[in-house]
Parts: C-alpha cells; sequence; structure tokens
C-alpha cells in the first residue's frame, strides 16, 4: 500500500479503560497545562482522593482495639464476599462510574512495576504523583473515599477507631514519603472527646494542615459538646473543613431513583445544614479565627443559601442575636472548593464568584480521581478573572489558610 | 487544509476507531456498520479525550404511549454514543451531538473513502 501520503502518528491507546495509566488518562490535562504554562502558577488542589480500601488490609493493622483488630484482620485476609471490615459505604458507590463509563472512577488498575513501589514508597504513591504531575499541581490535600459515610456507621464507635486507624496509616505510608501530598486529618465527629484527642495526636504530624468532619452525619455542629474542638482548631491555626458526601438512605433522598438526580442534592443538602447551623448559632462570632471550609459542593448552592438566610434573618433576628451583620456577610468570609463547579449558566457562576468574594475565598479542588473532578483549566480558563485572581484561586488563597510546610 | 491518511477499511472491524494526532490535534476515527466519522477528540465539557471513550448504544426509557407510564430503560437499536472517558459527556457517534443539547458537539471532520483507504479531512 503507498497512498502517496505520508501517515501521521497514530495514538495506541485507542479506548481508555481502567488498565490505562492515569498519565495517559490525563494526557489531555498536561497539554492544557503545557499551554497554559501551569509550570509557572503555584496549583494547590485542595481536594483529592484515593481509594483507601485498596490498602484496607494495610489500614486494619493499625487499629488500636486488639479485639476488633483481630477481626478485622480474619475478615479481611480470609472471609470472600463482603465490604472491607467496618466500612459502611453507601448502596451509591456501585453507580458513581455510569456504569462502566468514567473508567477512572471505577479503578485504576494500571501496570506499576515493583521498582517504581520502591522508589515511591508505596502504590498510591505512585498514582498520586503520575495525576498531579499530568495536571500540573504543585500541592495536594488527599482524602478517602468510602470513608466519608463513616459519620453513618450504626456502630457508635466504629468512627473514631477507623478514622485514628487511617490517619496512623496516611501518616506513616503518604505523608511522610511524598512532601506533595498533604491532608486534611479525619475527625471523628460524632464523639467530640475523640475528636479532641485526634486533634491532639495528629495536630503535629507532618502533612497535616487542618481536619476534616466528614459531612454525612445527622449531629448539630453548633452543640455545646463541640466548642472544645473548634476553640482546639483554632488555637493551632488549622482550619476545618466541611466535606460534602450523598446519603441515599435519608428519607426525603429516598423519594429519588436516579444516581445523579440524588447525588445532584444530597452532596450539598448536607452542607447546606451545616453552614445554617453554623450562621445563625453564631459560630463565626464564636470563632472568628477558625477558618471553615467548604468542601465538594460545587458553588451554586452559596448564592442560594445565602439569599435564603439573610431574607429570613432579617425577618427574625431575635433568632440569631449573636449575629452582628448578615448571615451572607459571615458566608462570603467562609472558604469554598470549587468542584464540581457548575460552569454552564456562565452568567450565574460570575454573580457567584462576586457573592462569594472568590478572588480571596476559593480554593481549587480537582476531586481526582472521581468522576466529576475538575482539571486547573476550569478555573484558568474562565473569561472573567484576570490573572491574579486565577493564581489566587488555583493556589494563592489556599496558601493563606494552609502551612504547606508542615 | 488537506487530507489525512488514516488507514485501510479492513484495518478497521465493527465499531472499530483509530486516534491519529497531527501535531497537537488528535482525531478519532470510527468505523460504524461500515460507515466511517471522524471528530476532533477534544471533549466539549472540559477538552477530554472523548474519543478515546467507551463506545455504547444510547439508553432509552420505555414509556407506554397512551398511559405514559415508565416501563424501565433500554439501549437503543439505531442510535450509537461515544462517551468522554474524563465526566460521560454523551456524542452520537453519526453526528457528534450531545442528546440533551444539539449545540453541544463534537468538531467534526469529512470522511472519504477511496479504494478501500480511509481520508480525514482537514
Amino acid at each position: 500500500m503507498d497512498s502517496g501520503i505520508e501517515p501521521v502518528k497514530e495514538n495506541p491507546v485507542k479506548e481508555i479503560t481502567t488498565y490505562t495509566d492515569s498519565r495517559d488518562v490525563l494526557a489531555k490535562a498536561r497539554q492544557q497545562a503545557d499551554e497554559r504554562n501551569f509550570d509557572d502558577v503555584f496549583i494547590a488542589d485542595i481536594d483529592a482522593h484515593h481509594t483507601e480500601t485498596e490498602s484496607w488490609r494495610e489500614i486494619i493493622t493499625y487499629i488500636d482495639d486488639p479485639v476488633v483488630r483481630e477481626q478485622a484482620k480474619e475478615m479481611v485476609f480470609h472471609r470472600s464476599g463482603t465490604p472491607p471490615y467496618g466500612l459502611n459505604g453507601d448502596l451509591a458507590l456501585r453507580y458513581q462510574d455510569v456504569g462502566g463509563r468514567i473508567p477512572h472512577q471505577a479503578a485504576r488498575s494500571e501496570t506499576i512495576n515493583e521498582a517504581e513501589i520502591k522508589e515511591a514508597g508505596h502504590r498510591d504513591l505512585v498514582l498520586a504523583k503520575r495525576a498531579y504531575e499530568a495536571m500540573g499541581i504543585d500541592i495536594q490535600v488527599v482524602f478517602p473515599t468510602p470513608m466519608l459515610f463513616l459519620g453513618m456507621h450504626p456502630q457508635f464507635d466504629m468512627e473514631a477507631i477507623l478514622g485514628k486507624a487511617y490517619n496512623r496509616w496516611q501518616v506513616e505510608n503518604i505523608l511522610k514519603k511524598d512532601r506533595k501530598l498533604k491532608t486534611m486529618m479525619f475527625l471523628p465527629f460524632n464523639d467530640p472527646e475523640s475528636a479532641l484527642e485526634t486533634i491532639e495526636e495528629f495536630g503535629d504530624s507532618p502533612g497535616c494542615v487542618g481536619f476534616m468532619v466528614t459531612s454525612v452525619r445527622y449531629k448539630a455542629v453548633h452543640h455545646n459538646h463541640y466548642m472544645k474542638v473548634y476553640r482546639a482548631l483554632e488555637e493551632r491555626g488549622l482550619p476545618i473543613g466541611f466535606h460534602a458526601g450523598y446519603y441515599w438512605q435519608d428519607p426525603f433522598m429516598m423519594q429519588i431513583n436516579r444516581f445523579g438526580s440524588m447525588h445532584a442534592l444530597s452532596f450539598v443538602w448536607c452542607n447546606v445544614v451545616h453552614m445554617t447551623n453554623w450562621i445563625m448559632n453564631g459560630l463565626s462570632e464564636r470563632f472568628p479565627s477558625l477558618p471553615v471550609v467548604w468542601i465538594e459542593s460545587g458553588l451554586a448552592w452559596v448564592p442560594w443559601l445565602m439569599q435564603r438566610l439573610d431574607h429570613t434573618y432579617l425577618m427574625r433576628s431575635s433568632e440569631a442575636p449573636l449575629l452582628k451583620k448578615l448571615p451572607s456577610e459571615y458566608m462570603k468570609e467562609m472558604f469554598y472548593t470549587c468542584q464540581p463547579m457548575e460552569t454552564d449558566h456562565p452568567k450565574a457562576l460570575e454573580l457567584t464568584f462576586e457573592m462569594i468574594n472568590a478572588k480571596e475565598q476559593l480554593l481549587y479542588a480537582s476531586d481526582w480521581p472521581h468522576y466529576d473532578f475538575d482539571a486547573p483549566s476550569v478555573i484558568w480558563d474562565l473569561p472573567f478573572l484576570d490573572e491574579q485572581s486565577k493564581r489566587n484561586i488555583l493556589g494563592q488563597n489556599a496558601k493563606r489558610i494552609f502551612n504547606f510546610e508542615r | 487544509m488537506g487530507e489525512i491518511y488514516v488507514g485501510r477499511t479492513e484495518e478497521f472491524g465493527e465499531r472499530d476507531r483509530k486516534i491519529i494526532a497531527q501535531g497537537n490535534m488528535e482525531i478519532g476515527v470510527f468505523c460504524i456498520e461500515g460507515e466511517f466519522f471522524a471528530y476532533e477528540n477534544n471533549c466539549v465539557h472540559q477538552g477530554g479525550p472523548a474519543c478515546q471513550g467507551k463506545i455504547i448504544n444510547k439508553v432509552e426509557e420505555v414509556i407506554h404511549e397512551t398511559e405514559k407510564t415508565a416501563h424501565g430503560l433500554k439501549f437503543s437499536e439505531t442510535d450509537v454514543h461515544i462517551v468522554c472517558p474524563w465526566h460521560g459527556y454523551e456524542y452520537n457517534v453519526r453526528d457528534g451531538r450531545h442528546p440533551g443539547n444539539k449545540n453541544i458537539r463534537l468538531r467534526p471532520f469529512k470522511v472519504d473513502v477511496k479504494d478501500g483507504e480511509v481520508y480525514v479531512h482537514i
């Protein structure tokens, strides 16, 4: 065959699957980073994930309670057909990859050779590095995945037992070995005493830049027994984050039949409730130096809630006597991660940025490797931002509230 | 403007594809039921590798014609989609359009088959 025309290059990756190398999955993100010279932009990703269940055999060895630890080992090493010991992952986890359409959400089963693992120190570190380098990210704050549901565990003490084991595993195997990776430590919020112990044990750990409450739980954030937790964080200069999640078993959500519908509401609803309690009970007045970060609810909910709460407060200020200004003014002083950013209505997005003072309060987050991740170009390509605002959102705002030297 | 030689028709199986590149531009060339289609490998959403995603028939909902009751989901017998693997945006492989918004469309390229050889016009 000779067509007389020189053949062009052919990409050997015809179809991206769960076995495709992360660098090939994110080749377009690398291209975007090169075109935008992201190597010259400090990018801090405030919410990325790893799949802790892939390391569950290691994590359970860090459980304090000898009986629980033995049960966990027996189950993890010798029993089949059941989820990882102790976890109460939501039914909806089975639908996240849209029936195999989004492979990186389903699994990252790519080839990693032993030499790479040895050099990095852990398989998770190889995966993380492949992704953050592809996207041009300089610092990445990493969270677990199914553990985001632990706040709903029916066994009251299991959240603290597994949360502490995970934190210890993460310090030893992730944070000490790759200094570009940081975390907001898992805070077992259902038990304030355990939460306080967790702050004391991990507050000075390498890579700990704050503490994270998983928002899926039925706990009122304004209850008196949490005040010592907030005070401890404020005294240490460590931000608190509320990482959203969904809960399909919530009575209202149980009316919904499709994952996407439930996800669109539930991932916001938990933070709507916690934010409302935080504002109307004057926690911003009580802990004025505590940075509060709202993670992974997107942004569209914030202007909506600002309007709802301002409207209500002005008629019923006697129910929120600690407030010295409008709810929206407190909310404008809080921090938000951008992902998953609702970009389909540009005028609404621009107004949202104005209402939340995005140029100073918004923090870039990828949420990689989850199905609705955002590459840094999502911020960089916004037509209504000047370059300094883009740089602030991609990294400089985060530098103001997180100590990445830790 | 010019044409790019992609390969011979027999190199493509049913629902097969090639991803070819010229400079920074990648083009996905698809073979569906003997017809060829080509699009830029660049998702309208976030610039993901749309042409490297899953090829799967469009999902349809079964609605009773008069009672309007719902009776589950099924795969279309005619419409084939390519799905961007980054976030799941779906495009009809025959016209490159999103099922819910015809303005969301992969950039198409004309494909010619001459003497068993496949060419894309750019």
